[in-house]
């Protein structure tokens, strides 16, 4: 049987150990080989600091409790649905909605690293990717919860998806009540990011 | 037979703290720039997504728990292109001749990013064999947790959910087999299925006896109940 002989080497102590003196490093070399193009670092950065973001997941929500085919249509294949509305691409290749009812909540983690479905909710938050999240969630999801002000009533079952493989999870949040005459851009505005991971509930009007 | 990435159901991480909505900032530039390096030299095409893992999974258990978490990816990047042969350890010293690298005509172009980002990279495959699994059908998880191809390789099956049984929601078609693909021996598709295990299959002091935990498992992960 093949061996994992590289473990004990670790080059990267090789480089300066400040993070950000690291990562410059790492760059200068790259760049001067021609290995990266800055501009294209600084393309990437832009993408996921200013176009995609919790947005573009909201607004799939926001239809999903305003029509009920749009809603059949992403139970049978959200990924080619979602695609159709623009969203797609790295870490988005294959999308699976859940549905919270009020028998059971939905809630979404990643316990081995931190996937997460970037083209729908942009870069994750710090605390998806703690080690007390990560390592937590799956074990006492209640707690967690409280620890976001969501208090689940006995009622209600907890179902947590730990992201093993390729398939991400966009939770629909439950509809909020008394918001019967709003329209899909005001619905999208009470989707919050939390409540698309699970560990919000979407808001109620003002 | 464990590595540090494997900490689902861990004790003692403390509480878990909330932030504000919307996109999260990064709160320094280094880090932005670090996710931006790792996805810029992805596109080298010297490695694939499971291989990457692996390389943040290998880090010592010591520089895991310390290194926030672009500073594993910056790390493992680092270990990649030496591992790779695409650096030389005295070239991440600053050493090393000049000039433009063999791989120099595959590095990203600004101009080629949106469509990188957008094309992504699907993991299912076609597959002659039919599933062995159907839905509803009762399965036990391999024990104990571990890559049969590879001692100390790359899974995806955490300690936590080996030995337990629960059954088949969904599949998934076939999906590329991380234990294989991590270490260079090939894509190996296997059907890939949704699993619904109860909380009490794997804590001893579970919330509520109605929670629930799913997990994504490749075929072999599984055996009937």
């Amino acid at each position: 049987m093949p061996h994992d002989h590289s473990d004990p080497d670790h080059p990267h102590a090789l480089l300066p150990p400040d993070p950000a003196l690291r990562v410059k490093a790492l760059e200068t070399i790259l760049t001067r080989k021609g290995l990266v193009d800055p501009a294209a670092l600084d393309e990437i950065i832009d993408t996921y600091q200013n176009r995609i973001g919790p947005k573009n997941g909201a607004q799939v929500v926001a239809r999903a409790w305003s029509d009920p085919a749009f809603l059949d249509r992403l139970r049978a294949d959200a990924t080619a649905v979602i695609s159709d509305l623009g969203f797609f691409g790295r870490q988005g290749e294959h999308i699976v909605v859940v549905e919270n009812t009020p028998q059971l909540h939905n809630m979404v983690v990643c316990t081995l690293c931190s996937c997460y479905p970037w083209p729908l909710l942009g870069i994750p938050p710090g605390w998806y990717k703690s080690d007390a999240y990560r390592a937590r969630a799956v074990r006492e999801p209640r707690k967690v919860l409280a620890e976001f002000g969501i208090i689940l009533p006995e009622t209600m079952a907890v179902r947590v998806w730990d992201s093993t493989a390729e398939i991400r999870y966009l939770v629909i949040p439950m509809r909020p009540e008394g918001t019967e005459g709003l329209s899909e851009t005001e619905l999208a505005a009470l989707v919050t990011r939390d409540s698309m991971i699970g560990t919000g509930l979407a808001r109620t009007p003002e | 037979m464990s590595r540090p990435h494997d900490m689902g159901g861990r004790f003692g991480d403390g509480a878990v703290v909330p932030e504000p909505q919307g996109i999260p900032t990064l709160d320094e530039d280094w880090q932005a720039r670090a996710l931006a390096l790792t996805l810029a030299a992805g596109s080298l095409g010297q490695w694939n997504l499971d291989i990457s893992r692996h390389s943040r999974e290998r880090l010592s258990p010591k520089d895991y728990a310390r290194f926030s978490y672009f500073e594993k990816w910056i790390a493992a990047l680092a270990d990649l292109l030496v591992e790779k042969d695409v650096l030389r350890r005295e070239e991440l010293q600053g050493g090393g001749e000049g000039g433009p690298h063999a791989l120099a005509g595959r590095a990203l172009p600004a101009s080629r990013v949106a469509s990188v980002l957008a094309a992504g990279g699907p993991a299912d495959r076609p597959i002659a064999t039919p599933p062995r699994f159907e839905r509803g059908q009762a399965v036990v998880t391999a024990r104990p947790a571990g890559n049969r191809l590879v001692d100390g390789g790359h899974t995806r099956l955490p300690s936590y959910a080996s030995g337990a049984q629960g059954y088949i929601l969904k599949h998934h078609g076939a999906h590329v087999l991380p234990d294989s693909n991590a270490h260079g021996l090939g894509e190996c598709p296997q059907h890939l299925y949704t699993v619904v295990f109860s909380a009490t299959q794997f804590w001893s002091h579970p919330e509520h006896p109605d929670d629930e935990v799913t997990l994504d498992l490749w075929e072999s992960y599984l055996e009937p109940a």
